[in-house]
């Protein structure tokens, strides 16, 4: 499609007798796409999240020794002389005792309260893991090995609900931002009708009466759309500069190239979106007359 | 409402329209003009058949057709430059091609120093004359009028008529509808359909001096 009804010469410009950027329809885009960019904004934030978590955890195994720590240096040793596995780490007591208290109170500090030894380690990507379970257990008798992203499954769960919420929501402002451009373009329709009986009984096209509404319709989501970015931008950037929701926002994650490419073509993605749409509308409309 | 209507007129006529109010003169314009379809029956234009024609086909045969509306039908927010520069430049014209003959036309209708008027500031009688030449600024094959002299003083309906049989011999067929019996007598040659109760009043005799059937007569 050529851009060309974008650059209407200024008699073409005057036959509707209205200045661009009057009226609801820039505001509202406005609104949508201030919505849509903080929507989107915080639903690829948290897809960056659990892709750092699952990242993260992908290949992380804890063992776990009932029993204490007894022998603990002696089965770290053991576990890094394992083939396919590095970054063998023991878990401090002191440190599991810290994350009890969070959970059980000055009760879960106490050392009347058995805890198990743990020892953090990475699998190398290959490594058969069925092989190295069997050679860790008899290294420490009754211990079990614990895959870390089959304790974190619930929460990045959690986390790919949220993402596909954010994604629908940020189709649903577009939808209502259609609806919205649909009513306003039979408005204008309603508005202009006059005109556009003269213009049909002179031999005016469908598509030369359309391309009038067309441009309007596409400055004005421009406009509105621009604006609402640019509000988007600044609190986006005020949240990242490190109020309390940000860090509930974005989790830590930071927006990656490609999440930020993302953004910035939500304001013309939405433009296209509602130009075509108000074109279909004016279209379909005047279709139903002779 | 319109019945038992058959009739050819020839290119290059020169028709008066008459009858009573409520005769079916407007709606018979109308469905020459294009603007409305028949319910019934067929309506042949420049040699096509376009009753039953799609839409997209229409607007080509309108740019043919100049029309004079009783109520003007200007665009109120336009200047009367702009407003009768409109065919021009839905045709495709330029503002170069355009800037000229609507000058022209507009200091033929007396109006050379209202061109950046708009239409609610202009007399009756001045939005008459924009009307007007906005019909005729394209030289239309076809020029339909719904009573045009109804709001000018008689210099002017004389000046208008003049324009008229000015394009008639060009080549532009011309249909009037008018109860202004001076603009009928002032046209000889002239034929009358004469309308009554949406029919022809004297379906033989309606229609003076029938031309052949020749092709390229619309009927």
């Amino acid at each position: 499609m050529t851009l060309d009804w974008l650059f209407a010469a200024p008699a073409e410009r005057r036959l509707l007798g209205v200045r661009p950027l009057r009226g609801p329809t820039p505001w509202v885009i406005a609104i949508m796409c201030f919505s849509m960019l903080i929507v989107a904004a915080a639903g690829l934030a948290l897809a960056g999240t659990a892709g750092m978590v699952a990242k993260g955890v992908e290949s992380r195994f804890s063992l776990q020794i009932p029993g204490g720590n007894g022998n603990l240096e002696a089965t770290l040793q053991r576990v890094r002389s394992t083939p396919g596995v590095s970054n063998a780490e023991a878990v401090p007591e002191s440190e599991m005792r810290k994350t009890l208290e969070r959970w059980l109170g000055p009760a879960g500090a106490t050392a009347d309260l058995p805890i198990p030894a743990l020892i953090n380690f990475d699998a190398r990507p290959g490594t058969d893991l069925g092989a190295m379970e069997r050679r860790l257990a008899s290294a420490a008798p009754g211990s079990r090995v614990i895959a870390q992203r089959e304790s974190l499954a619930p929460l990045l769960r959690s986390l790919r609900a949220l993402q596909w919420i954010a994604l629908t929501l940020v189709l649903m402002l577009a939808g209502a931002s259609a609806a919205a451009v649909v009513l306003a373009a039979r408005g204008a329709l309603d508005t202009h009708r006059f005109t556009i009986e003269v213009m049909h009984g002179i031999g005016a096209t469908d598509i030369q009466v359309t391309r009038l509404f067309q441009r309007k319709i596409a400055v004005d989501a421009l406009a509105g759309s621009i604006a609402g970015a640019a509000a988007g931008a600044l609190v986006l950037l005020a949240l990242a500069a490190g109020s309390s929701f940000a860090g509930e926002l974005t989790g830590g994650a930071t927006l990656s190239g490609a999440d930020l490419l993302i953004l910035a073509l939500i304001p013309f993605a939405l433009t296209a979106l509602a130009t075509f749409v108000g074109r279909a509308a004016v279209l379909a409309a005047l279709r139903e007359a002779l | 409402m319109l019945r038992d209507l058959d009739f050819r007129l020839g290119k290059g006529g020169f028709y008066f329209l008459t009858g009573p109010s409520g005769a079916g003169k407007t709606s018979l314009l109308k469905l020459l003009y294009l603007a409305q379809r028949p319910t019934r029956g067929r309506i042949q234009l420049f040699g096509e058949e376009l009753s039953g024609a799609p839409r997209d086909a229409l607007p080509q045969f309108r740019r043919r057709i100049g029309v004079v509306f009783q109520d003007f039908r200007l665009i109120r927010h336009l200047s009367a430059f702009d407003n009768v520069a409109l065919p021009l430049r839905i045709a495709g014209a330029s503002e170069q091609e355009t800037e000229g003959p609507v000058r022209e036309m507009l200091a033929w209708v007396g109006l050379a120093d209202r061109a950046s008027a708009r239409p609610p500031t202009l007399s009756g009688g001045e939005q008459q004359r924009v009307a007007i030449a906005r019909a005729v600024i394209n030289r239309p094959e076809l020029l339909v009028a719904d009573e045009p002299t109804g709001n000018v003083d008689a210099d002017m309906a004389r000046r208008l008529l003049h324009l008229f049989t000015s394009l008639n011999q060009l080549g532009t067929t011309v249909i009037v509808a008018t109860h202004d019996i001076g603009l009928i007598s002032a046209t000889p040659g002239a034929q009358m359909i004469r309308l009554e109760n949406g029919t022809m009043l004297d379906p033989t005799g309606g229609l003076k001096n029938p031309p052949p059937r020749t092709p390229g007569s619309e009927k």
